[in-house]
């Protein structure tokens, strides 16, 4: 269960993340849409701790996230696709995240033989593809066996098998229980993945329904989503942040 | 527990990267190898042997003190920053752990480059020169200080690489701050010489006896008193470091 509230967030004169509130609840894949330059990734961010809002708040399990005490344990998070060290192995650098919120050193061999890195595991992670980085980011959200995860445009830059992968994934782990929220501004790939959706342009909330719901009164999931988000695209254009 | 867990963390991040263990090599084996060469050329009897002998320290501490930056914007140039708070969102709890870590393994290493180099140069003098020993009057100190002070320059390394978070910036201050400003400080501010890290590595820890060099010197800290100006240029590296990282966005 994720909860923002009011969530704010100002970078000088631009406001990135406006009065955002949603509830993302689990059981099913949460797909996050909006044009880009949205304020889909700094609410990501804001959900993390990373970035401090200027106003509201986001609770993760009941819990701001700075107040959890083994945070990988109870949501994982990938937000880059190369968030770890080029010099560093792919076991090297999950075993130093599982030593960092006591979570067992067998985890680490369980979550790379879950993602297919096994072989590549002793390799520096510098020389892998965009797909096998990926896939390390995914290891690395798995790690805590989290009931919360967070995906920031999990399927960039991969193969369609690598694309296929990833929504089996999400799948699965929605129908474990796990609350999953996925960031993404390729409507096609929410269509097929998620079964609920949120929708920002301009980091305000457009909506906050089903796929089934927001394709019902339009030609497909795409079509709603342009006549939903199409103020804030022009502006979008003209002020873009990131 | 926490806390703990973060050390460990950071350990592991800090064994696993080759050019740790590389850098630090490098770091013994230039200190040595100085000290070697002090240790067979030496011809002057009345000269501080010690002293020369740990000449290698002075350069030695670049690389320590460049490992130190390293680690921490390595983080920032990579992104394993994110990886990491979202470990250990108490940001407070990250660099205090990676000081740590990373203190303890460089006063480790500096130890041992210390110690191996005044050997090295005690053991193979000749021109009839008598070898210190480390029992002589203020020979053991002078060695562990100097030995100490590739923590304390890492430290400092830590803490500026944690307030600049580049790395080509962040190493331009460290050397600007532990090498360069010490030439111009020498012309203009005479006093203000002996707090400069370079003048206290070598006129107050590395040194068996007070420096005296008549009116042309200004009054150098006592062995303890630089081990301790040291030690604040790092705490305040640090701290500032640390208020910085729970301050900004990440």
């Amino acid at each position: 269960m994720i909860e923002a509230q009011n969530l704010t967030r100002r970078y000088g004169r631009t406001v990135a993340v406006d009065s955002l509130s949603f509830d993302v609840r689990p059981g099913s894949v949460t797909g996050f849409l909006g044009p880009n330059g949205s304020g889909k990734s700094t609410t990501m961010r804001l959900i993390l701790g990373l970035d401090r809002p200027d106003a509201g708040q986001v609770r993760v399990g009941g819990r701001r996230y700075r107040e959890l005490r083994w945070p990988l344990r109870e949501v994982g998070a990938m937000l880059e696709a190369k968030a770890f060290h080029p010099g560093r192995s792919a076991r090297s650098h999950l075993a130093a995240l599982a030593a960092g919120n006591a979570i067992p050193r067998t985890r680490v061999d369980e979550v790379l033989d879950l993602v297919g890195l096994t072989s590549a595991a002793g390799r520096r992670a510098g020389k892998f593809s965009l797909g096998m980085g990926q896939r390390l980011g995914v290891a690395a959200a798995l790690l805590g066996d989290p009931a919360v995860l967070l995906l920031d445009e999990p399927v960039n830059g991969l193969d369609p098998e690598g694309v296929r992968w990833i929504r089996n994934l999400l799948t699965s782990l929605a129908a474990q229980g796990r609350t999953v929220f996925v960031s993404s501004h390729l409507i096609s790939e929410m269509a097929l993945t998620a079964e609920r959706l949120v929708v920002i342009g301009r980091g305000r909330l457009l909506a906050n329904t089903t796929v089934a719901e927001l394709s019902a009164g339009a030609a497909s999931l795409e079509a709603a989503f342009f006549r939903l988000t199409g103020d804030s695209v022009e502006y979008a254009a003209k002020e873009t942040t990131s | 527990m926490t806390t703990i867990a973060a050390a460990r963390m950071e350990w592991i991040k800090l064994r696993s990267l080759r050019s740790t263990w590389w850098t630090l090599a490098v770091t013994v084996a230039g200190t040595v190898g100085i000290g070697l060469a002090v240790g067979l050329n030496s011809k002057d009897a009345a000269a501080d042997l010690t002293n020369n002998a740990l000449a290698g320290v002075v350069p030695g501490l670049l690389l320590t003190g460049v490992l130190g930056v390293l680690t921490m914007t390595s983080e920032y140039s990579s992104g394993t920053i994110r990886a990491t708070l979202a470990v250990v969102p108490r940001r407070g709890v990250v660099l205090a752990a990676k000081a740590a870590v990373f203190g303890v393994v460089t006063l480790i290493v500096g130890e041992v480059a210390a110690f191996t180099a005044f050997l090295a140069a005690a053991t193979t003098v000749r021109h009839g020169i008598t070898a210190p020993a480390l029992s002589d009057p203020g020979v053991l100190r002078a060695v562990m200080l100097s030995g100490a002070a590739f923590c304390l320059i890492g430290l400092l390394g830590l803490g500026l690489g944690a307030i600049i978070r580049h790395s080509a910036a962040a190493v331009g201050v460290l050397v600007a701050g532990v090498y360069v400003v010490v030439q111009v400080i020498g012309f203009f501010a005479h006093s203000a010489a002996a707090y400069m890290p370079i003048l206290i590595l070598e006129n107050s820890l590395s040194t068996t006896r007070p420096v005296t060099c008549g009116a042309s010197c200004p009054d150098f800290l006592s062995a303890w008193a630089g081990l301790g100006m040291l030690s604040l240029y790092a705490v305040i590296a640090l701290v500032a470091g640390g208020w910085l990282l729970a301050r900004r966005d990440a």
